[in-house]
C-alpha cells in the first residue's frame, strides 16, 4: 500500500516538475538556441529510462515473487517484437496481452 | 491532413487530434485501473492523471511507489521519462514564445507528445499567425488532454470490480514494452535502450532502485555517444553533409 504522504509527495512534485521541464524554455529561456550536447543527450531519456524501469520486471515479475517465468519472458518479447515492427501501440499490447492469457491458459 | 480544407485553426486541430483518441484512452483506463489495484482513491488517481498530464511518468512514478522505492527515486525517475519535454518546450518557442505569458503558461501545461507532434508538424507545412497557431494547439488539446482525464476517471471507477488476479500485475510492462518498440527509431536509440536494460539488471542489486536511474543515465550517454559516432561516420563518407 503506498502511503498518502509519499502519493501526494510524488502528485505535486512529479506534476511542478512536469510543468517546469514543459515551461522552461517557452516561459523562460526564450528563443535561444539549446547546446547541442544537451540536445543529444535529451533525446534518448525516455528511450533510456523507460527500458531500465522494464528489464527487471520483466526478467523477475512480481506476481513469481522474482522467479524468472517463461510465460512473462515470452509476453514481453512479442510485445516488444510487434511495437518495434509494427509502431503501432495497441497493436502491440493487444498481442502481448494474447500471448499471456494463451501462457497461463496453457502452463497453468 | 484530413483537416486540409478545414478554416478555423481550431476545429482543424481538433480534426487532426481526433486519431490520438485510440491511444490516449486506453491508456488512461488503464492508469485509472492499475492505480486503483494500487490502493489509489477514485480522487487520488483522477489527480494524477490532471496535476501531472503524462502517462509514460505517471506509470513509473505508480510502479515505483507500489515497490516502496523511496520517494525521492520515485520522483527523479519519473522526471526523467519526462526530460523530454524540454525539448518539446524549445521546440515550441519560435511558434508560441510572443504569446503573453498566461497563455504560453496553458501551453505548457497542454505539452504532450501528441500535441507537440501535431503543432510541430502544423507549424512547420503551414504559414500561421500566432493567435491562429494557438487556436490550432488548444485544438489539438480538446481530444487529446481533455479524454485523458475523462477515462482515467472511468478506468478509476470500473477498477473497483475487477479483479486482481488476472495478470494484471503484468499490464504495465506490457504498456511499457509498447511504447518503447516505436522509439527505437535509430542504432542510437536501440544503444540507449538495450544498454539502460542491461545495466538496470546489472545493478539491481543497488539499494533504493538506485539501479535503474544507474541504468537511465549510461543508456542516454550510450546513445549521445552512438549518435556522434554515426554522424562522424557520415561525415567521413559524404564530406559535403559535414556539420
Amino acid at each position: 500500500m503506498i502511503e498518502t504522504t509519499t502519493l501526494w509527495t510524488v502528485i505535486l512534485g512529479l506534476g511542478a516538475g512536469s510543468f517546469g521541464l514543459r515551461f522552461v524554455f517557452l516561459g523562460l529561456v526564450g528563443d535561444r538556441p539549446l547546446p547541442p550536447w544537451l540536445l543529444r543527450h535529451l533525446r534518448y531519456t525516455a528511450a533510456a529510462i523507460l527500458p531500465a524501469l522494464v528489464a527487471p520486471l520483466v526478467v523477475w515479475p512480481r506476481a513469481t515473487e522474482g522467479e524468472v517465468d517463461p510465460v512473462r519472458l515470452s509476453t514481453a518479447f512479442v510485445t516488444l517484437a510487434v511495437a518495434y515492427v509494427t509502431h503501432n501501440v495497441l497493436a502491440a499490447m493487444g498481442a502481448g496481452v494474447a500471448t499471456l492469457v494463451a501462457g497461463i491458459y496453457v502452463l497453468g | 491532413m484530413a483537416s486540409d480544407g478545414v478554416k478555423s485553426p481550431y476545429l482543424r486541430g481538433v480534426i487532426d487530434g481526433l486519431p490520438f483518441l485510440a491511444v490516449v484512452i486506453p491508456f488512461a483506463l488503464l492508469f485509472g485501473v492499475v492505480s486503483r489495484e494500487a490502493g489509489l482513491t477514485i480522487i487520488e488517481s483522477l489527480s494524477f492523471s490532471v496535476v501531472v498530464i503524462a502517462g509514460a511518468s505517471q506509470f513509473t512514478a505508480l510502479q515505483l511507489m507500489s515497490d516502496n522505492a523511496p520517494t525521492f527515486v520515485a520522483l527523479a525517475s519519473a522526471l526523467a521519462v519526462n526530460l523530454r519535454m524540454a525539448m518539446y518546450s524549445a521546440a515550441m518557442t519560435p511558434h508560441l514564445g510572443h504569446l503573453p505569458v498566461w497563455k504560453r503558461a496553458l501551453v505548457s501545461y497542454f505539452l504532450v507528445d501528441q500535441t507537440y507532434a501535431l503543432g510541430a508538424l502544423e507549424f512547420e507545412r503551414r504559414s500561421m499567425g500566432l493567435s491562429e497557431k494557438f487556436a490550432y494547439f488548444m485544438g489539438t488539446v480538446t481530444p487529446i488532454c481533455l479524454p485523458w482525464y475523462a477515462a482515467t476517471l472511468l478506468g478509476a471507477w470500473a477498477g473497483a470490480a475487477i479483479p486482481t488476479d488476472t495478470g494484471l500485475d503484468f499490464a504495465v510492462p506490457v504498456a511499457f514494452l509498447a511504447m518503447i518498440g516505436p522509439m527505437l527509431r535509430t542504432p542510437a536509440h536501440i544503444a540507449a535502450a538495450f544498454v539502460a536494460a542491461s545495466m538496470s539488471l546489472a545493478f539491481a542489486w543497488l539499494p533504493y532502485n538506485l539501479g535503474l536511474i544507474t541504468g537511465g543515465i549510461v543508456g542516454m550517454i550510450a546513445g549521445a555517444r552512438v549518435e556522434l559516432l554515426m554522424e562522424r561516420r557520415a561525415a567521413k563518407t559524404d564530406p559535403e553533409t559535414a556539420t
